[in-house]
């Protein structure tokens, strides 16, 4: 056939080596202790802060502002990048630059077959993603945590548990570590591991840079924690000049922490764009690639385009603390607003940087529960694209009492309103699938239709906010808190679950527990919903944000909304011991496509071999004909029998390969 | 490994990373005041006037921030000086105020802090004068004030002699430079009632307000007023 | 379905605006709060049927289209995929929702004097006689009675971490208590001595940030005596939770006559206060400074000063 020419060609651009059978191992001896782990890693990125600090106090400590305030930003500047730096060399993510730099021939970069690569420097997609899995999931319990502790605050207005210094500190820790996994939520575990197999492809564009992306994500950990013990940051996530100027060095660990998430942001997102527009397998046309893919795709470009500015304004803040240049303050040439603007610049395509993949996820795992097509395919991907290309039009609603030129207002209220349209396309994509279907209500689809619930409570308290005369009242206060946790948490957080209980059985090989899950996703939505409700009321009866004390009367509600979220933080407990459950203590093997899906990630063989596909398939149509009588065949995986897939997957409407 | 030895295992990791949180928690995120809760309600007999004798100093010599400003309270049951911002006061009761001020002074960024809110006359005694409103532009300026917001009070407290040796290390002796400013209040109702220094006097940070002024324990902390 | 989604809409919609309605955030004690809390539950009105439709569609689904009810088998091919008419029906309501919201915002705003929110130091919408009682303030003999109808000038300096207020109508005198006469309309000049803070008088329905050395002019008119709550909404800080006050709504007489008596007892203090300004550059010296090196300062710009120069 013709096609084969076109395969070979795709096979030549890899570096990986030629599929065989079983793609057999490439080194089965174990690697030493002495080679390249997460242990020198840690090793190198102390070693790396040492140095840092001796070098900062050597040079600055006659500063006149450090001399006076017995601090040292620019030592802890200097050892928390060296830190960083240190960390990203023990691992090995420097190598190959830097014998290219020296003009050596580099190593070329193989994965081990050795259960170590989970805690190397992988090229290897899939072992990037399940790193990132234990990645997100490090920020996600350390920031619940921290969550336990503001109510614990919060639970009365007189009785200070944490007292007004240290709870700042908290909800500012909170906030950002929250915020810096949001970023890369979905992106990074399920991103990377499914892109490449849901397009057809063997590997990601870059796979040294996606490599490099988790290791950043996992030193941003490491330098936003340290903000605690030196003393923490006192301007919640969104980081505030000129308070941001005035504050201690824990603000240096959030400046410097966003600049090295944001790197890693930036290294994921190009590599995942560029990896969707040139590795697609022959025959996947624009309209034939999956939803989620889509998504990852207007992700990947609001990642490269938003998150530079991010990096640049927390490197103006670094100057400004450091070495007192004055970006931000006003009275020596600079100007508050500069950072506002720069950084709500970046924040809110970020907050669609969370959002998009929740909506590809529950548009990928809709109609395999529902054994339908996905409804208007096309104006769900367009407005995927829409909400990319607006987000970038609205920032300036976060500052609409601000002071900003009031001609502004109704042009940004305008455009916000604008937004709520393609977002909105989800519920007409999802109603549209759900009519007439047959749905099975397993886990993945519990928190998907939980994600619509949280959704539309978020997204239409959005529609709220961007209300200018509305926003007078609920700016700054519990009103606007409660919509970001339902839009974020509901929606985002709900939809990860969603897909890690979805695609778990493909990338471990073992089913999630059923009635662990059940108990999970009922205490999660029940205790969500009854933590974050009366949040709205609290917002509208007067309580600002991030205040350690509040008026007499709102103390029932604060509360009430306590107690439901110690049990929340009792139900991720259960996910992490369904986690641990089925993946260790009493595993169930999965079969290869438990859900029946359409998808070409399931069509691969379990466990999936390195190179993914034995050879690249040609796509014939898209993922989404179910229930469809004589639907053409998803893709041509090659003459004669496959090997390595299970007859189940045969049992679908629609028959995989047939020559 | 058994699923039971595998149950085991993952019951003892959590345990310990419970421990390992909890002294996270003891050591970065201490809960509570810092220096505790100094307690007049015990002192006098109820109903008679509290009689609460605080000093300001220009370093506190000791502790993680010797270099920094802070208040020190004078314990009314053991006598000893205290680094402690947290008063326990016993509701409906005059409040006699001393601070002796050892710190030099400047200023005010906000004049309308030079003037005497709250007490009881609405004025302070200075060094044993009456005064109402204090121009911090002449003389050697307000080195602290002394302000409970939400009960209206605000005390400027004058400083001293910049180019005298100045006390460096607390508990500060009288014999050292200082101005010595009395005043009373009344408590209200029972409530916690925060208190602060509104003289941005945080040396080496932006606006001056960093530091030992964003720091409980050293120039803020709470008034604890509770039925006695 | 379409049925259940009318009644419970209309009934739902009737409730809300009966009940909960008149008593919604932020009250109707100004101009401005009133305005608020009508866009408020307005918004209401058009979101719960949109909401309903939304949670009436998802439990009819869950009920009837559920794989364990058994029920036909459902079918894909073409008509599944898409369905031009519901899309185009989707598209349009929710753009003519929208625009529809966005433009009475946009109205809501203009006539109600900016909604009570922060315009900026130049604002475009604001009561009538206002540019004139911000020109004129500067002036150090500007001043106002109860019949003179003018505009009310009030200042709000923020500094970490307390309010304080200062009204150059009455000779500039500065005070931690905010009294408003009932009946007028209020200029707030909302500033900053350090970091930024944000002014919110909840029940006044203004919020305007205070930056240092910018001038953040919101207005509000109140009608009835009643009291309010400030409270900052703009994390500042170790105290920010703790910088709130009480303010008070009075007649128009009895705030004349708290202002001249204030004016009188503070007349020694206020001789010494910075001459009255829409901003005010901090002082970098003394204990407040040390951080950058040369305590020279340059104020920001001019342009935030409302209407003319103010006079030496």
């Amino acid at each position: 056939m013709t096609i084969t020419a076109d395969r070979t060609e795709v096979d030549a651009t890899g570096n990986d080596a030629p599929p065989d059978t079983g793609g057999g191992p490439k080194s089965s001896a174990r690697p030493g202790w002495l080679s390249q782990h997460v242990g020198t890693a840690l090793v190198c990125a102390v070693i790396g802060y040492v140095i840092g600090h001796w070098f900062g106090n050597y040079i600055s400590s006659d500063y006149i502002y450090i001399a006076n305030s017995g601090s040292n930003a620019v030592a802890d500047t200097l050892a928390l990048a060296l830190g960083a730096v240190g960390w990203l060399a023990g691992i090995g993510a420097l190598n190959y630059p830097a014998a290219k730099m020296i003009g050596r021939e580099a190593k070329s970069s193989e994965t081990v077959d050795h259960w170590s690569k989970y805690v190397r420097f992988s090229t290897d997609h899939k072992v990037v993603g399940l790193q990132y899995i234990v990645g997100v999931l490090l920020f996600l319990f350390t920031g619940g945590l921290l969550a336990m502790a503001i109510r614990t605050e919060l639970l009365s207005p007189t009785t200070h548990v944490f007292g007004p210094g240290t709870y700042i500190e908290i909800v500012s820790e909170h906030g950002t570590i929250m915020m810096m996994m949001a970023s890369s939520l979905v992106v990074g575990p399920l991103g990377n591991y499914f892109v490449p197999l849901m397009i057809g492809a063997r590997r990601t564009a870059f796979p040294r840079i996606e490599a490099f992306s988790f290791w950043l994500f996992m030193a941003g950990y490491g330098v936003i924690v340290s903000a605690l013990p030196y003393g923490g940051f006192p301007t919640g996530w969104t980081g505030y000049a000129p308070l941001q100027t005035q504050a201690g060095v824990g603000m240096i660990s959030y400046l410097l922490g966003f600049a090295i998430i944001g790197a890693g942001m930036m290294a994921a997102g190009f590599n995942l764009l560029v990896t969707i527009i040139h590795y697609r397998a022959p025959g996947m046309t624009w309209s034939r690639i999956p939803i989620f893919v889509w998504s990852i795709l207007a992700t990947a470009a609001l990642l490269c385009l938003a998150t530079p500015v991010l990096f640049a304004a927390g490197m103006f803040g670094v100057l400004d603390k450091t070495v007192q240049t004055a970006f931000y303050v006003t009275e020596h040439g600079g100007s508050s607003y500069l950072w506002q603007n720069l950084f709500w610049f970046f924040g809110h395509p970020e907050v669609y940087i969370m959002a998009l993949p929740g909506f590809g996820i529950v548009g990928e795992l809709m109609p395999v529960f529902t054994r339908k097509p996905l409804f208007a395919y096309k104006v769900a991907a367009a407005g995927m694209i829409g909400v990319a290309l607006l987000s970038f039009f609205v920032w300036q609603h976060h500052l609409f009492q601000s002071g900003i030129d009031p001609d502004m207002r109704p042009l940004f209220m305008l455009t916000t309103e604008l937004i709520s349209i393609p977002t909105g396309f989800i519920f007409l994509v999802g109603m549209g699938t759900l009519y007439k279907a047959k749905i099975r209500f397993e886990v993945p689809m519990l928190f998907v239709m939980a994600v619509f619930f949280n959704f539309l409570i978020g997204g239409i308290t959005g529609v709220f906010l961007s209300d200018v005369p509305v926003d007078v009242t609920v700016h700054g206060g519990f009103f606007v808190l409660s919509h970001f946790h339902y839009t974020i948490m509901g929606g985002l957080v709900f939809a990860f679950m969603a897909g890690v209980y979805y695609w778990m059985p493909k990338m471990s090989g073992k089913m999630m527990n059923k009635k662990l899950g059940l108990a999970h996703f009922w205490t999660m939505f029940v205790f969500f919903n009854l933590t974050f409700f009366p949040m709205f009321i609290i917002g509208l009866l007067g309580q600002p944000r991030r205040v350690f004390t509040y008026a007499k009367g709102l103390q029932g509600l604060n509360d009430f909304s306590s107690v439901s979220a110690f049990l929340l933080g009792l139900s991720f407990l259960i996910f992490l011991f369904n986690l641990l459950y089925s993946m260790w203590i009493n595993p169930v093997k999965a079969p290869a496509n438990p859900w029946d899906s359409l998808g070409l990630e399931w069509q691969t063989a379990s466990p999936i071999p390195p190179h993914n596909f034995d050879r690249i398939p040609v796509i014939m149509a898209d993922p989404y004909h179910y229930s469809e009588e004589g639907a053409p065949p998803l893709a041509d995986f090659g003459a004669g029998p496959r090997e390595n897939v299970s007859a189940a997957s045969a049992s679908t409407a629609t028959s995989v390969s047939e020559e | 490994m058994s699923m039971r030895g595998r149950l085991t295992t993952v019951l003892v990791l959590f345990l310990v990373a419970v421990g390992l949180v909890v002294l996270c928690v003891a050591a970065f995120l201490k809960p509570g005041t810092p220096g505790g809760v100094t307690d007049f309600t015990k002192s006098q007999p109820a109903g008679q006037p509290v009689h609460l004798v605080a000093q300001t100093v220009g370093s506190i010599g000791f502790g993680p921030h010797p270099t920094w400003v802070s208040y020190m309270v004078l314990n009314p049951t053991t006598h000893k000086w205290v680094q402690d911002t947290t008063w326990k006061l016993p509701a409906h009761t005059k409040i006699d105020m001393t601070i002796e001020q050892f710190d030099s002074g400047s200023p005010l960024r906000n004049q309308e802090w030079g003037q005497v809110q709250g007490t009881i006359g609405d004025s302070m005694q200075l060094n044993g004068k009456t005064v109402s409103v204090y121009d911090s532009y002449t003389g050697t300026g307000i080195g602290h004030t002394f302000a409970v917001p939400t009960m209206g009070i605000s005390v400027p407290l004058v400083g001293v002699n910049g180019s005298d040796t100045l006390c460096g290390e607390g508990p500060c002796s009288l014999k050292m430079p200082h101005n010595e400013i009395t005043f009373s209040f009344m408590t209200g109702a029972p409530g916690n009632y925060p208190w602060q220094c509104f003289v941005p006097c945080g040396l080496g940070w932006l606006y001056g307000n960093g530091g030992p002024m964003s720091t409980q324990n050293y120039m803020g902390g709470f008034l604890d007023v509770v039925n006695s | 379905m379409a049925t259940i989604w009318v009644i419970a809409s209309v009934v739902v919609d009737v409730l809300f605006w009966t009940l909960l309605g008149p008593h919604m955030a932020p009250g109707r004690l100004t101009s401005t709060a009133g305005a608020d809390q009508t866009d408020f539950n307005i918004l209401v009105v058009i979101a719960l049927p949109v909401m309903i439709a939304v949670w009436v569609f998802l439990g009819y689904s869950i009920r009837t289209w559920s794989a364990k009810r058994g029920g036909p088998e459902p079918v894909g091919g073409e008509a599944a995929r898409g369905n031009k008419k519901v899309q185009t029906i989707w598209i349009v309501t929710t753009t003519v929702i929208v625009l529809f919201l966005a433009g009475f915002g946009t109205v809501a705003l203009i006539g109600d004097h900016g909604s009570g929110g922060g315009e900026g130091p130049n604002p475009i919408w604001a009561p009538s006689g206002a540019t004139a009682a911000e020109t004129a303030a500067l002036t150090k003999s500007d001043s106002w009675s109860p019949s003179s109808g003018k505009v009310l000038v009030v200042q709000v300096i923020a500094q970490q971490w307390k309010f304080t207020y200062r009204y150059p109508q009455f000779g500039g005198f500065e005070t931690t208590q905010l009294m408003l006469p009932a009946d007028t309309s209020i200029a707030f000049n909302v500033t900053s001595l350090d970091v930024i803070h944000s002014f919110w008088a909840y029940q006044l329905g203004v919020k305007a940030d205070a930056n240092p050395q910018e001038n953040n002019v919101a207005f509000t008119d109140t009608k009835s005596p009643g009291s309010f709550i400030v409270r900052c909404s703009e994390l500042c800080g170790l105290w920010h939770g703790a910088m709130s006050n009480n303010g008070n709504v009075v007649s128009p007489s009895d705030f004349e006559s708290w202002a001249t008596g204030t004016e009188a007892a503070n007349a020694k203090n206020t001789k010494l206060l910075a001459p009255f300004a829409w901003t005010y550059v901090p002082d970098a010296n003394g204990a407040a400074g040390g951080y950058y090196i040369d305590s020279n300062v340059t104020p920001y710009s001019n342009s935030e000063l409302y209407g003319a120069k103010p006079s030496s």
